[in-house]
């Protein structure tokens, strides 16, 4: 991997000191394929590039989008129990925003709003109609939610630039880093208007043997459970017979 | 050392895994219980989806329970006949379950429903029980010469048909009285997703008056079958089984259901009654207190996974 990124920065280095013609922004990952193996704790996914001139670098890290439902308690005859639910939509399932300086200095509330960056900003929709307050609580619920499974993040994380043109910034993917397509928008803030934006994918996938455990658990379910349950009486009765033993 | 779980989907430290699945051998080769209702909220806890938690504990639970009846079958501590006949009635009952689980939900406010029943049943058993043994503790202390207690009380029950001879609980009763017992922890444990045996020993000491040698073994015989049956269905309809995380919890599991056994060989049948009230008890009001306190978030939320999902229990 070190390897790997030295020589995304040597190319890297090689844009920057080509001549003005060179695009705006290039950018890329260390690793586009961010493998769940079974000792898998969490890693740091590296983004570097370079820019063609003055300006700030935010980085929107989003993870595929799967329908939220959010419950709300209330306490009825003394007991907390679920009394209303509301589903969303458009909820990235892991997000992060990185960037060389602070959000309000280098942008407006319009263009943080379009181009959703900051977890307060992202358009995550209501399946009916909801009051503007009562959306607000929902909204704060979902995430609230997120953030406490460290799935969103309000906290800013850093892009640092290495001389004038040359950048990079280091995301943490916690280990319940959901599986799925990612995609890592970098964009080009001057003057509070994005100059230039690139889109790079990205993919977390179980591998070995968690994969295939969850191919079959999913492909062969009733299979699957007749060895879980196998597993467990074999299990129980090797230990029966090595404790009768002892 | 982490290990990533494949279906939980979180990877959470190997040694803390071996030592809740040791606390579950533990508890099962002490009183006989599956320790599900222990293992599903200290899962969920550590991340692992409740469906997940739920299913993945009942896989688990199985293998110490193995392991206590090989054991008990040595020490003829199982009634075969008597599991069978609460077998029965327990798979009777959590089919029946099936069916009522879904008409609670069309009425909305199951978990209401779930959580109110088990408070009021655990509190009941627990108080009755703790009152019962610490009684019998007393008199056995003071030495006073308290009236042996009787092998057989006659009671209405004891007029009902189909009577069966149960020598091993040297008892002679209705078949539909364990049946009975059976069908309805069933539904219960159905309804509840956990196994039930925190209710079906004090049932068995209580209102079948087994010998409290021969229960934990039964108890044990009888979490296997319906363990198995929650397993199966819960991998085959919602692929919510993690064999990597039911594994783990299994070794120690059951590298630790021996010295639960052990200790509860060396336990007087009244001293275990207590041990089992207060465990029941504190269940129970660990139930009670999530109802009542106000909750720290009141919003709760649930991620819809493109397939294979399906809402908690």
């Amino acid at each position: 991997m070190i390897r790997r990124a030295l020589v995304l920065l040597f190319v890297l280095a090689a844009f920057a000191a080509a001549p003005a013609r060179a695009q705006p922004l290039v950018a890329d990952l260390s690793d586009h394929l961010i493998a769940i193996t079974a000792g898998f704790a969490g890693t740091d996914v590296l983004l570097f590039g370079a820019t063609e001139g003055e300006g700030d670098v935010i980085v929107i890290l989003r993870g595929p989008e799967h329908p939220v439902i959010v419950r709300r308690k209330s306490r009825v005859a003394g007991i907390w129990i679920n009394t209303e639910r509301v589903s969303f939509s458009g909820a990235p399932a892991f997000y992060r925003v990185a960037s060389s300086r602070p959000l309000d200095e280098i942008t407006t509330p319009a263009l943080r709003a379009r181009h959703q960056i900051g977890a307060d900003q992202l358009r995550i929709v209501p399946q009916r109609n909801l009051s503007p307050e009562r959306l607000a609580e929902f909204r704060d619920g979902l995430l609230r939610n997120k953030e406490r499974e460290a799935l969103y993040s309000t906290e800013l994380g850093k892009v640092s630039f290495l001389g004038p043109r040359l950048f990079r910034t280091r995301i943490y993917l916690p280990a319940n880093v959901p599986p799925g397509s990612y995609t890592v928008e970098v964009l080009l803030v001057r003057n509070q208007q994005v100059i230039a934006a690139q889109t790079t994918p990205m993919f977390v996938s179980k591998v070995g043997i968690g994969a295939d455990v969850f191919d079959f658990a999913h492909r062969h379910a009733a299979v699957y459970g007749l060895v879980a349950v196998l597993m467990a009486v074999s299990a129980g009765w090797a230990a029966g017979s090595v404790f009768r033993r002892a | 050392m982490h290990v990533y779980l494949p279906v939980a989907e979180v990877s959470i430290d190997v040694f803390l895994l071996l030592g809740l699945g040791a606390a579950i051998g533990f508890l099962s080769g002490l009183f006989g219980v599956g320790g599900g209702f222990l293992v599903t909220p200290l899962l969920i806890f550590l991340g692992v989806p409740p469906a997940v938690a739920a299913a993945t504990g009942a896989n688990t639970v199985i293998a110490p329970s193995v392991t206590g009846v090989l054991n008990g079958l040595r020490r003829d501590g199982v009634d075969l006949r008597m599991g069978l006949v609460l077998l029965l009635g327990g798979f009777i009952g959590s089919g029946a379950s099936v069916w009522l689980f879904g008409l609670l939900k069309r009425i909305g406010q199951i978990d209401f429903v779930v959580s109110i029943s088990y408070v009021a049943l655990l509190g009941t058993i627990g108080v009755l029980m703790l009152q019962e043994s610490i009684r019998a503790w007393h008199r056995r202390r003071g030495a006073i010469s308290a009236p042996p207690r009787k092998l057989h009380r006659h009671i209405w029950i004891h007029g009902l048909p189909l009577k069966m001879r149960f020598p091993r609980s040297r008892l002679y009763i209705s078949a539909l009285l364990p049946a009975g017992i059976g069908f309805g922890i069933g539904v219960l444990s159905g309804i509840m997703g956990v196994g039930g045996g925190f209710i079906m020993v004090p049932a068995m000491i209580y209102l079948l008056g087994m010998p409290t040698s021969v229960v934990v073994g039964t108890s044990q015989f009888q979490i296997i079958f319906v363990s198995a049956n929650v397993t199966f269905l819960q991998s085959a309809t919602n692929q919510t089984v993690d064999v990597i995380l039911a594994l783990t919890l299994i070794i120690g599991s059951v590298v630790a259901a021996p010295y639960g056994a052990r200790l509860g060989a060396k336990l007087r049948a009244e001293q275990m009654r207590i041990l089992l009230a207060i465990l029941v008890l504190g269940v129970a009001l660990q139930l009670a207190y999530n109802l009542v306190v106000r909750p720290e978030d009141l919003f709760s939320i649930q991620t819809l996974a493109t397939e294979g999902s399906q809402p908690a229990p």
